[in-house]
């Protein structure tokens, strides 16, 4: 961080002085110039596309309550990075990446963006998780006219031409689980989630599903994001008889919930739990033993037998640990740089303009399969996948779709979403 | 009637862990005024010992109980570096404590973080503990009988400590009128950096028995921060008494709260309770009568 040159280390003696500025240091950036907000909006970009590289940015929590989660999305990003320079690289160029934290704050990262996009000058921004930092984000890159591809799957009913979306919308994901659990004999729901955007939205979406498909809701709890207590939440999951647990919590409260939920008798033969955001680096952090046999609802594990998964598994161990998992997000952080990629090279440019108007049908067969960019709504095309959590801590896949699902954000080819996107 | 119990039984469980994250400030805060944003911190001390321990000891009940030792050790001597280095030049300085000690806890969630990764850890409970026990129809997990029976034992302890003990009538002494003490010859000196460690080592402990229920990561002790803070303030500083009552009373309010509403809006509720409670009774629960004019 540019910082050392700061006054905020004016007498090195006092030690107390020092670790405030230490403390701001990894709180906000004691250097982060305040970003200058009276410049021009929407102005010439000022990226760089003369020099041999190319400059991206990556915008992750390293810090604070979603950091379990978004560190592995950056290191996603950086390999994705180093394979595609050690192939040649975008357009001749190398690209450069440009690291920032998030700090798990909605606020710092739209600053943080802004400061990519306009100190930085990066082409194009790869990062966010929860639906509120990308909410925070999306003025800032509709006012600079930027381009932020984010990677996790979120709640849908939302579309911008300078987002690229590469995580799962509700129609690759929430859809599909609700499907397989009402194929299984499910009659009736509970659901637990986390306190903010993508929980309480994903929960209107399962009712309005609900209501069409003669699901009964049992119960709808929120907590707090960071929530460690799961006590009372569990009486009354237990309470209500439910058939199924929808599982929305986000972070480390899945670690508090389901070491409740095992404890307290609950298991996946009665009441199992389908999670929508508990991925391979989570099981880790839960404890296999507390989770074995719940289910998860995604695009892309680990344990899928394809050989473009098997060199990205490879790959990744390699470079980060042969202990390290690969998970749902990292997977669609490491396809957007593709087809960021694929777009500049089939727009011959890295002007937003150009890869806007190209991106429509760019595809990349990923570790999940083949995606395909939707010009329209600015989301891909995702193959949706149920999968049991095994002791070994692997996610394996019990049932998928036929092919990869085209994105619906605003579930419009869905009769009983139609009173959901007002 | 099995709701009741089921929510009697988290009422009961949530108090005694709010009562073991807030002993060890009951002492530094409550005794000592030391507002110490660190303490979190030091549960998270507490919390990685256990991990750590956990790879060194295969054996997941023995390192459970070698961890509430060392443990103790990790998060004293925490305490006892913390208040030998900064706090002890800023005693009359209330707001500098304040910031330095939550500048110091940030540090330390960066050097867990560096040492151990941001993704939370994993502490395998032992096999004793894991499931739950019926009681009255409702199970109640073993893992929260154990913090139960450990906070209890520790109040206990504490009490025994500051009654009966030489040690516990120096912190007393010092704590109802420090310059009284100081001319009866005993050295406030130490009997600070002595309180301050053992404040810091229960939050150590405290630590390790919360690695039971919840996750390991660097930014656990924050959760339980603001709760340990507002047991203290509501039990009233200077009595162990005090806090006990208060943390089995904000136990009990959130179970139940927390049951007819929601989450979040119980823990809303019980912080405007708490803002009600302080208007009438801004001393807390119950005060130390002192002549000293400080």
């Amino acid at each position: 961080m540019p910082s050392s040159s700061r006054p905020c280390l004016r007498k090195p003696a006092v030690a107390a002085g020092a670790l405030l500025c230490a403390t701001a240091l990894t709180l906000a950036g004691c250097g982060s110039k305040a970003t200058d907000t009276v410049a021009t909006e929407g102005g010439p970009s000022c990226v760089d596309t003369d020099g041999p590289t190319i400059k991206v940015g990556s915008l992750n929590s390293l810090s604070g309550t979603m950091a379990i989660s978004e560190v592995t999305v950056r290191d996603a990003i950086a390999l994705a990075v180093e394979q595609i320079n050690a192939d040649g690289g975008v357009l001749g160029k190398q690209i450069e990446v440009v690291g920032e934290d998030g700090a798990s704050e909605p606020t710092v990262f739209a600053e943080k963006a802004e400061k990519l996009i306009k100190d930085d000058c990066v082409a194009a921004v790869f990062g966010g998780w929860t639906s509120s930092s990308r909410k925070a984000m999306l003025p800032v890159f509709e006012g600079n006219d930027a381009l932020l591809y984010y990677p996790v799957q979120y709640e849908g009913l939302e579309s911008s031409d300078n987002i690229f979306y590469t995580g799962a919308t509700t129609n690759q994901q929430i859809v599909p689980a609700l499907d397989y659990l009402k194929e299984k004999g499910v009659t009736s729901l509970y659901l637990v989630g986390s306190d903010y955007v993508f929980p309480q939205t994903a929960n209107r979406i399962i009712r309005a599903y609900a209501e069409a498909n003669d699901l009964e809701i049992k119960g709808e709890d929120y907590t707090p994001l960071g929530s460690t207590d799961f006590s009372t939440i569990v009486n009354k999951v237990r309470a209500s008889e439910a058939g199924a647990v929808f599982n929305t919590l986000n972070g480390d409260s899945n670690v508090a919930f389901f070491k409740e939920y095992t404890n307290a008798g609950l298991n996946p033969q009665t009441m199992p739990v389908i999670s929508v955001s508990i991925a391979e680096e989570e099981v880790k952090g839960i404890g296999a033993q507390n989770i074995d046999g719940q289910l998860t609802a995604w695009n892309y594990y680990q344990s899928i037998d394809t050989p473009e998964n098997q060199a990205f598994v490879a790959a990744f161990q390699d470079k980060y640990g042969a202990d390290r998992v690969t998970s749902d997000p990292m997977e669609a952080a490491y396809v957007s740089v593709h087809l960021w990629k694929n777009t500049v090279e089939k727009a011959n440019s890295f002007g937003v303009k150009d890869i806007q108007d190209n991106a429509d049908g760019v595809s990349f067969t990923g570790p999940e399969g083949l995606v395909t960019i939707d010009g329209d709504n600015h989301h891909i095309t995702k193959t949706a996948r149920i999968g049991e959590i095994r002791p070994d801590g692997l996610i394996y896949t019990t049932w998928e779709s036929q092919g990869p699902i085209e994105p619906d954000p605003y579930l419009e080819s869905y009769p009983w979403a139609s009173g959901l996107s007002g | 009637m099995d709701v009741l119990i089921g929510q009697l039984a988290t009422g009961l469980s949530l108090g005694s862990i709010l009562l073991l994250a807030a002993l060890g400030l009951a002492l530094t805060f409550g005794q000592m005024g030391v507002i110490n944003m660190a303490h979190g911190e030091f549960i998270m001390a507490g919390c990685y010992t256990a991990y750590v321990m956990q790879q060194i000891v295969s054996n997941a009940g023995a390192s459970l109980l070698i961890s509430l030792v060392v443990g103790f050790v990790v998060g004293g001597l925490l305490g006892v570096l913390l208040e030998t280095t900064l706090i002890q030049r800023m005693y009359h300085r209330p707001l500098d404590t304040l910031l330095v000690t939550f500048g110091v806890g940030l540090v330390l969630q960066q050097v867990a973080r560096d040492l151990f990764g941001a993704p939370a850890v994993n502490v395998i409970a032992p096999t004793w503990l894991s499931g739950g026990v019926e009681i009255f129809g409702t199970v109640v997990p073993k893992t929260r009988l154990f913090i139960l029976v450990l906070a209890i034992a520790c109040v206990t302890a504490l009490a025994a400590l500051l009654k009966a003990s030489p040690m516990g009538r120096r912190i007393r002494a010092v704590v109802q009128n420090r310059d009284l003490a100081e001319t009866s010859g005993i050295s406030s000196r130490r009997t600070d950096v002595t309180t301050f460690f053992i404040g810091s080592g229960l939050a150590g402990v405290a630590g390790v028995a919360l690695t039971l229920i919840g996750s390991t990561s660097p930014t656990i002790g924050q959760s339980y921060l603001i709760d340990a803070f507002l047991v203290v303030v509501v039990g009233g500083l200077g009595q162990i008494k005090g806090t006990v009552i208060a943390a089995f009373a904000l136990g009990f309010l959130n179970s139940f709260i927390e049951y007819s509403t929601t989450a979040s809006l119980a823990k809303v509720i019980v912080f405007v309770l708490i803002v009600v409670f302080l208007q009438a009774r801004p001393q807390g629960l119950f005060t130390v009568r002192t002549r000293s004019l400080v």
